[in-house]
């Protein structure tokens, strides 16, 4: 815990060191890459300012996250609860990820306002997919021998997916879980920047046009320290959840 | 158990893997209240008629003597133990009550499942996930979820198979003891486990398979190894699954 912090660290160090050294060794304008103290300067005076989008932002990310894994979770456990609704539902399914997800945000903006809904229908939208398609994977891939001694023990359908076929599909439905954990918030500002008064996408292209980009890279800093952090928060409940599930790629 | 325990017979008009028939009318009856020990070389068909007894074959049907289904009064342990391994050794035992939705496992039951994990020597081992168990000892985890089912006929694939030679012998004369009286398939490799467990023992053999041999024990289960009447039906038995050799699958089956 503490080497990896160490890491992490130096790391950001490291890159912040280099991006210095582009900006001292180019000469580019302040306009066009600010340099990083810059940046921190406009992150500690519009601190204020930066909080309250930021914190519009993320209770867009939170709320889409946690409508898109509770409606791709229900639309597994409905694909997996019968083969002729899988049949029907499965094309369309896929057939809705066909249509770019990212034209739709003007349509979204334009159903339902400029306020925190279509943003949080814009991230469901971009979760819903990996979730529903990982989970039902893993429902559809459970152990043969455990259903058929479920079976011969007269275990009933509804007693196999609750006892059997959900936990054993956690694994994958955790995969499309850190999926949809990174993708939220490119949902959640893509949203923004079609049509919003508030949030970190909506103050980055406000930013811009002002070419206030220093405030601009702030924001940006913020919206990566939020999305790292949910990924980090996502994982270790997952981690936790499936406790059986050993890491054996990097185990000594 | 209420009644006796029924035993069945397994009826296959044709059973077949693609092009290679494993049955073909065969019909074999398993006595009530009988140990049953089926011997015979790897493909020989012995695992599915486990399996078809267990009703998870097609192909075939079992039929219980006593003209009742014998669905629900089967315990079935298959080749592999099957362990959830999200579940502890006691909760993988408590596994059929849990799925028959008994609701919140009772304390009868539970006292009942570590007192079976005791028998088989992991009474300190029951709150360990499948995980932290060798091959070993899982399958006795799986023994004993099997012997937990408490049903009239019980079904068993190679049950003692993963076990050191000294666990195994305690665990085949902890397991007639359980199982006496009721009515017992086991599918087996060991001839001299046959000898130690069966009062009926099959030896099936040939494609299609059909049985070669079938020998009857009038002693009780469990019989010492050194017992004098084994010694001659151990070099029978050897004699009928050696002599003449079963013949080849073909590489597509």
């Amino acid at each position: 815990m503490m080497a990896s912090l160490v890491r992490g660290l130096a790391v950001m160090l490291g890159l912040l060191l280099l991006w210095q050294l582009l900006v001292w060794g180019t000469g580019v304008p302040r306009y066009l890459l600010p340099e990083p103290l810059a940046v921190f300067e406009a992150l500690w005076l519009q601190g204020p300012l930066i909080l309250h989008h930021a914190l519009l932002t993320l209770a867009e990310i939170v709320l889409g996250l946690v409508l898109g894994l509770l409606l791709g979770g229900l639309m597994a456990l409905v694909l997996a609860s019968s083969s002729l609704l899988s049949r029907w539902l499965l094309p369309l399914v896929i057939a809705s990820q066909a249509v770019p997800v990212f034209a739709l945000a003007p349509l979204l903006v334009l159903w339902l306002g400029y306020g925190m809904a279509s943003k949080v229908a814009m991230a469901v939208l971009v979760i819903f997919f990996p979730v529903t398609v990982s989970f039902h994977e893993g429902l559809r891939r459970v152990e043969r021998g455990w259903i058929e001694q479920a079976r011969v023990m007269d275990a009933g359908a509804a007693s196999i997916l609750w006892h059997i076929r959900l936990p054993a599909a956690l694994p994958a439905f955790g995969a499309g879980a850190r999926i949809a954990a990174v993708v939220a918030p490119i949902g959640a500002v893509i949203g923004e920047w079609v049509g919003s008064a508030g949030g970190l996408g909506y103050l980055m292209l406000h930013a811009n046009a002002r070419m206030q980009t220093d405030l601009l890279f702030a924001a940006l800093l913020v919206l990566c320290l939020m999305a790292m952090a949910l990924w980090l928060i996502v994982d270790r409940l997952l981690r936790r959840l499936i406790f059986w599930q050993p890491d054996t790629l990097h185990a000594a | 158990m209420s009644a006796r325990p029924p035993g069945f017979r397994i009826e296959v008009p044709e059973l077949a893997f693609g092009n290679d028939v494993l049955l073909q009318n065969f019909d074999a009856s398993f006595t009530g209240g009988g140990w049953t020990c089926l011997l015979g070389p790897s493909g020989s068909g012995k695992t599915t008629l486990l399996r078809l007894a267990a009703d998870l074959q097609q192909g075939g049907r079992a039929i219980a003597d006593d003209g009742m289904p014998l669905a629900g009064r089967v315990a079935y342990m298959a080749q592999t133990d099957l362990l959830l391994p999200w579940l502890s050794a006691e909760a993988n035992v408590l596994l059929g009550w849990r799925l028959r939705g008994h609701g919140r496992v009772g304390a009868a039951a539970r006292a009942r499942a570590r007192a079976l994990l005791a028998e088989v020597g992991l009474g300190d081992q029951a709150g360990l996930l499948p995980q932290a168990l060798s091959g070993g000892m899982r399958q006795r985890v799986a023994l004993a979820r099997t012997l937990m089912e408490d049903r009239p006929v019980v079904l068993m694939d190679e049950p003692f198979s993963a076990l050191d030679a000294i666990t195994r012998y305690r665990l085949q004369d902890l397991a007639a003891g359980l199982l006496a009286g009721r009515t017992v398939l086991q599918v087996t490799h060991d001839p001299l486990e046959a000898l130690r467990l069966g009062q009926e023992i099959l030896v099936l053999k040939g494609r299609p398979a059909r049985l070669a041999e079938r020998i009857h024990l009038s002693s009780p289960p469990p019989r010492p190894a050194d017992a004098p009447e084994l010694t001659g039906l151990h070099a029978k038995l050897l004699a009928a699954l050696a002599g003449s050799p079963a013949p080849e699958r073909r590489a597509a089956a």
